[in-house]
C-alpha cells in the first residue's frame, strides 16, 4: 500500500511539474465549451438589419417595433434610399434589409395584400436563411393576429392603425405579408427538448465526451508508454512491485483531473451557457465515472499495443478521437450515417455515452430510458479491461 | 558460494542470433566483467538474469531462483542499472531516491550506510531534478538507487559509457568497496581498459563468450608476438602492415598500429620489417615489441571480424 501511494504520488509529480501540459488538460475543457458555445454557435443573434420604411405608416412602424424588440436583431439604421443601403451593405455593417413597399397598410386595408422585400447578405448564407426565417416569422406573427382578431370580431386598431379602420370589414381573412409578395406560410418546427435550436444541449454531452476521452484513453496511454520510452519501466520491472499496481497507480492522477474537468464542464454548461441538468445528477455522475472506466482501460489497452508515446496518441487519435468526434452523434445524427458507420458506430464507446448524457441531463428522463447505454458501457469495460489484462506483461517483451 | 549461473543459453531476435549458447558462473563477492563490443550481446544477458526477456533455451538463475519460474523471488534481490539512464528526470535527487526505496518495501535511512559513500558526492544536488546532473552525477545516483535495498547481486550494463574518466575512475572506485560487502557484481563495458580492474572477465562477440578467465590468464594466454608499429602516414601504414605475410590482425590502437603474428612466428626481425616498409615510402618508422592487452587478446579472438566489416 505504502509502494502504491508513493506510485501516485510520484505520478502526481509528474503532472503537476509538467506545468504546460496541466495548464492544458485544465484549461481545454473551459475553452471547448466557450468556443462551442458561443464562437462556433449555431445560434445566430444580433443579426444587423436596416429598413427602408417608404410608406411610414401605423402598421409599418408596429412591425419596426417588432423588429426593435426581438433580441435577434438589431436594428441599425432606418434609411431613406436605395443608394443608402447599397453604402451599408458594401460597408458590411449590416446582414439584411427590410424594405416595405409604399402605401404598405392601405395595401394590406384594401387588397389583403402587401408587399415587403427582404434583401439579405448572401455571402454569409447561413446567417442569411437564419434572418430571412426569423424576420418571416415576425410578420407570420403579424399576420396570425389579424386572423385572430377578425375571427374575435375585434378591431385591428390595436395593430393597423385608427385611419384604416372603416373599411376592414370581416373581408380579408388572411393578410398575407410576406417576402417578394407571394403568399407562403413558413411550416413551424415544434422542437423538443430544446425550442430555439440552442446548440448547446447537443454538444455538451459531447464535449464532455471528447474532454473524457481525451484525458482518460490519450493521457493515460501515454503516460504509460512513457516509462517504457524512457527506459524506468525496465527498473520498475525489476522490483517487487507488481506489474499491474504501476500501472493502476498511473491511471489514479488522471482519474482525479478527469473528474475535475467533468465537475468544470457541468458547471460551465449550466451557469454560463444556461444548459440545465434536467434529470438526476446523481446518476449522471455515476454514467461518466463509467464512462471514464471504460477510456481508461480503453488507455490501458492502448499501452499494451504500442511502444512510443507518438505512436500511443496516434492509436488512441485514431481509435477513440476520430469516431468519437465524427461517429458518436456529436456533428452528424447517427440515424443519417450509412448502414456501414451505424453498424462502426455500435463501437464507438462515446455515441453511447453522449447518448446517455443526453437522456438524463438535456431531457431530463430516468435512468430506465438510459439502461441499453450503461449496458452496453459496462459490456466494453468488461471487454477492455479483460483484454489489456491479457495483453499485460510481466517482462519486456 | 555461486550467486548467478548461467547454463547455454540461448537467445534469438526473429532472425537476429542474439546469444548462441552462453554459460559462466558468478560467485558471491566477485566482480565480474562482460566486455565486448556494441551489440555482441551483452544486454540481452542483463535482461534475461534480471528476469525482463526470456531465454529461448538453456538455464539460468540468480541466488539460486531460476530466472523463468521463480522471477518474482528475484526481482527482490536483485540491483539493476540498464545501459540507458533510467530515472526520473524531473524528479529530484532525492524524490528518486526516495521512490526507490519505497519501491522495495525500506526506506533511505535503513540503508543509508549502504549508499553513503556514493551519497556524499550527491548531496549538494539532492535538490536538483536528476535530468539537470552531469552524466557522471546521473550515474552515481543510478547506482545509488540500484542499491538503496541491499541488494544481493548487482547487474550494471555498461555503468560507465558516454562517463568522463574521472568519474569512470570514481565508479571503479566504488564497485570495488561494495565487492567487499559480499554482493556479486555483473558489469559490461565495451573499454577494454576496465577489464582489468574486474576478478574475472568474459570475451564476448556475436552472441558468443570467446573466453571466461581472469584477466591476468587472459593476458597470460595470450602467447603470440605482438608489435606496435607508427610512420608518418599512418592510413597506407595499416594496408602495408596487412600485406606482411605472417601479420594474423592489423588494427590501430590508439596512436600506433598493432600487429598480432601468426602462432608458430616467435622472435620476428624488427629491422626486416623497417625496411620492408621503408620500401614502400614510410618514414619516421618507429617499431617496438609490446605487451598485449586485454584490447589485443579480444582483437585475436574475435579474429578481426568488426576490422573485415569496417574496412570492406
Amino acid at each position: 500500500m505504502r509502494q502504491f501511494a508513493s506510485f501516485v504520488r510520484k505520478e502526481f509529480c509528474h503532472i503537476l511539474r509538467d506545468k504546460r501540459t496541466l495548464l492544458i488538460l485544465l484549461v481545454m475543457p473551459v475553452i471547448q465549451i466557450i468556443l462551442f458555445g458561443f464562437a462556433i454557435s449555431t445560434d445566430i443573434r444580433n443579426i444587423k438589419i436596416a429598413i427602408l420604411d417608404s410608406s411610414q405608416d401605423n402598421v409599418t412602424s408596429y412591425l419596426i417595433r417588432q423588429f426593435e424588440a426581438n433580441k435577434y436583431f438589431s436594428v441599425e439604421k432606418l434609411v431613406t434610399s436605395q443608394r443608402e443601403i447599397d453604402e451599408l451593405f458594401r460597408q458590411n455593417k449590416i446582414d439584411m434589409v427590410v424594405v416595405f413597399e409604399n402605401n404598405f397598410s392601405r395595401n394590406i386595408v384594401h387588397d389583403g395584400k402587401a408587399s415587403v422585400q427582404l434583401i439579405a447578405d448572401g455571402s454569409n448564407p447561413n446567417t442569411a436563411t437564419m434572418a430571412v426565417n426569423y424576420a418571416s416569422s415576425i410578420f407570420m406573427d403579424y399576420q396570425l393576429k389579424i386572423a385572430q382578431n377578425m375571427n374575435g370580431a375585434a378591431s385591428v386598431s390595436q395593430f393597423a392603425a385608427e385611419s384604416t379602420t372603416s373599411d376592414i370589414g370581416g373581408t380579408t381573412s388572411v393578410a398575407a405579408v410576406t417576402s417578394s409578395g407571394t403568399v407562403t406560410i413558413i411550416p413551424t418546427v415544434k422542437m423538443l427538448y430544446n425550442p430555439q435550436m440552442k446548440a448547446a444541449y447537443n454538444f455538451v454531452p459531447g464535449v464532455m465526451g471528447l474532454i473524457l476521452m481525451l484525458i482518460c484513453t490519450m493521457m493515460t496511454s501515454i503516460a504509460i508508454v512513457r516509462e517504457k520510452e524512457h527506459g524506468t519501466m525496465e527498473v520498475l520491472l525489476v522490483s517487487p512491485v507488481k506489474p499491474l499496481s504501476i500501472i493502476i497507480s498511473k491511471t489514479i492522477p488522471y482519474l482525479v483531473i478527469s473528474f475535475i474537468n467533468l465537475i468544470t464542464i457541468i458547471l460551465l454548461a449550466v451557469f454560463v451557457l444556461g444548459v440545465p441538468v434536467s434529470g438526476s445528477m446523481s446518476w449522471l455522475l455515476a454514467i461518466s465515472t463509467l464512462f471514464i472506466f471504460v477510456s481508461l482501460s480503453m488507455g490501458m489497452l492502448i499501452s499494451t499495443l504500442v511502444k512510443t508515446q507518438a505512436a500511443a496518441m496516434l492509436t488512441s487519435g485514431l481509435v477513440m478521437m476520430m469516431p468519437g468526434m465524427l461517429l458518436s452523434g456529436l456533428m452528424f445524427p447517427v440515424e443519417n450515417m450509412p448502414w456501414i458507420l451505424q453498424f462502426v458506430s455500435i463501437f464507438v464507446p462515446a455515441r453511447w455515452y453522449i447518448s446517455a448524457v443526453k437522456t438524463i441531463m438535456i431531457e431530463g428522463s430516468g435512468i430506465a430510458f438510459a439502461a441499453k447505454e450503461v449496458y452496453i458501457l459496462l459490456a466494453m469495460a468488461a471487454v477492455f479491461i479483460t483484454a489489456s489484462l491479457k495483453r499485460f506483461k510481466n517482462r519486456l517483451e | 558460494m555461486v550467486s548467478v549461473s548461467v547454463e547455454n543459453i540461448k537467445k534469438s531476435y526473429n532472425k537476429t542470433r542474439a546469444l548462441r549458447g552462453v554459460s559462466f558462473e558468478v560467485s558471491q563477492g566477485e566482480l565480474f566483467g562482460i566486455i565486448g563490443a556494441d551489440g555482441a550481446g551483452k544486454s540481452t544477458i542483463f535482461r534475461i538474469l534480471t528476469t525482463l526477456i526470456l531465454p529461448d533455451s538453456g538455464r539460468a538463475a540468480v541466488e539460486g531462483y531460476d530466472v523463468v519460474s521463480e522471477y518474482v523471488k528475484i526481482r527482490e534481490i536483485v540491483g539493476y542499472m540498464p545501459g540507458r539512464f533510467s530515472l526520473y528526470q524531473d524528479l529530484s535527487v532525492e524524490e528518486n531516491l526516495k521512490f526507490f526505496a519505497t519501491l522495495f518495501n525500506t526506506s533511505v535511512n535503513e540503508n543509508y550506510d549502504m549508499i553513503k559513500d556514493i551519497y556524499s558526492y550527491l548531496k549538494p544536488f539532492k535538490s536538483r531534478k536528476a535530468g539537470a546532473l552531469s552524466g557522471g552525477m546521473k550515474q552515481k545516483l543510478a547506482l545509488c538507487c540500484a542499491l538503496i535495498h541491499r541488494p544481493k547481486v548487482l547487474f550494471l550494463d555498461e555503468p560507465t559509457t558516454g562517463v568522463d574518466p574521472v568519474s569512470r575512475k570514481d565508479f571503479w572506485a566504488m564497485l570495488k568497496r561494495l565487492k567487499e560487502e559480499g554482493i556479486a557484481i555483473l558489469v559490461s563495458t565495451p573499454y577494454m581498459d576496465e577489464a582489468a580492474l574486474c576478478d574475472r572477465i568474459a570475451l564476448i562477440d556475436g552472441g558468443m563468450f570467446l573466453r571466461t578467465d581472469t584477466p591476468e590468464n587472459i593476458v597470460k594466454n595470450f602467447r603470440r608476438e605482438i608489435i606496435s608499429v607508427s610512420s608518418s602516414d599512418m592510413h597506407s601504414l595499416l594496408k602495408d602492415l596487412r600485406t606482411i605475410d605472417q601479420a594474423q590482425n592489423c588494427y590501430s590502437f590508439g596512436e600506433t598500429h598493432h600487429v598480432i603474428f601468426s602462432e608458430g612466428v616467435n622472435y620476428c626481425d624488427l629491422s626486416q620489417i623497417a625496411d620492408y616498409l621503408s620500401q614502400r615510402g614510410h618514414n619516421d618508422i618507429e617499431i617496438k615489441r609490446i605487451e598485449p592487452t586485454i584490447e589485443d587478446c579480444y582483437m585475436l579472438l574475435e579474429g578481426g571480424r568488426h576490422l573485415n566489416k569496417y574496412d570492406k
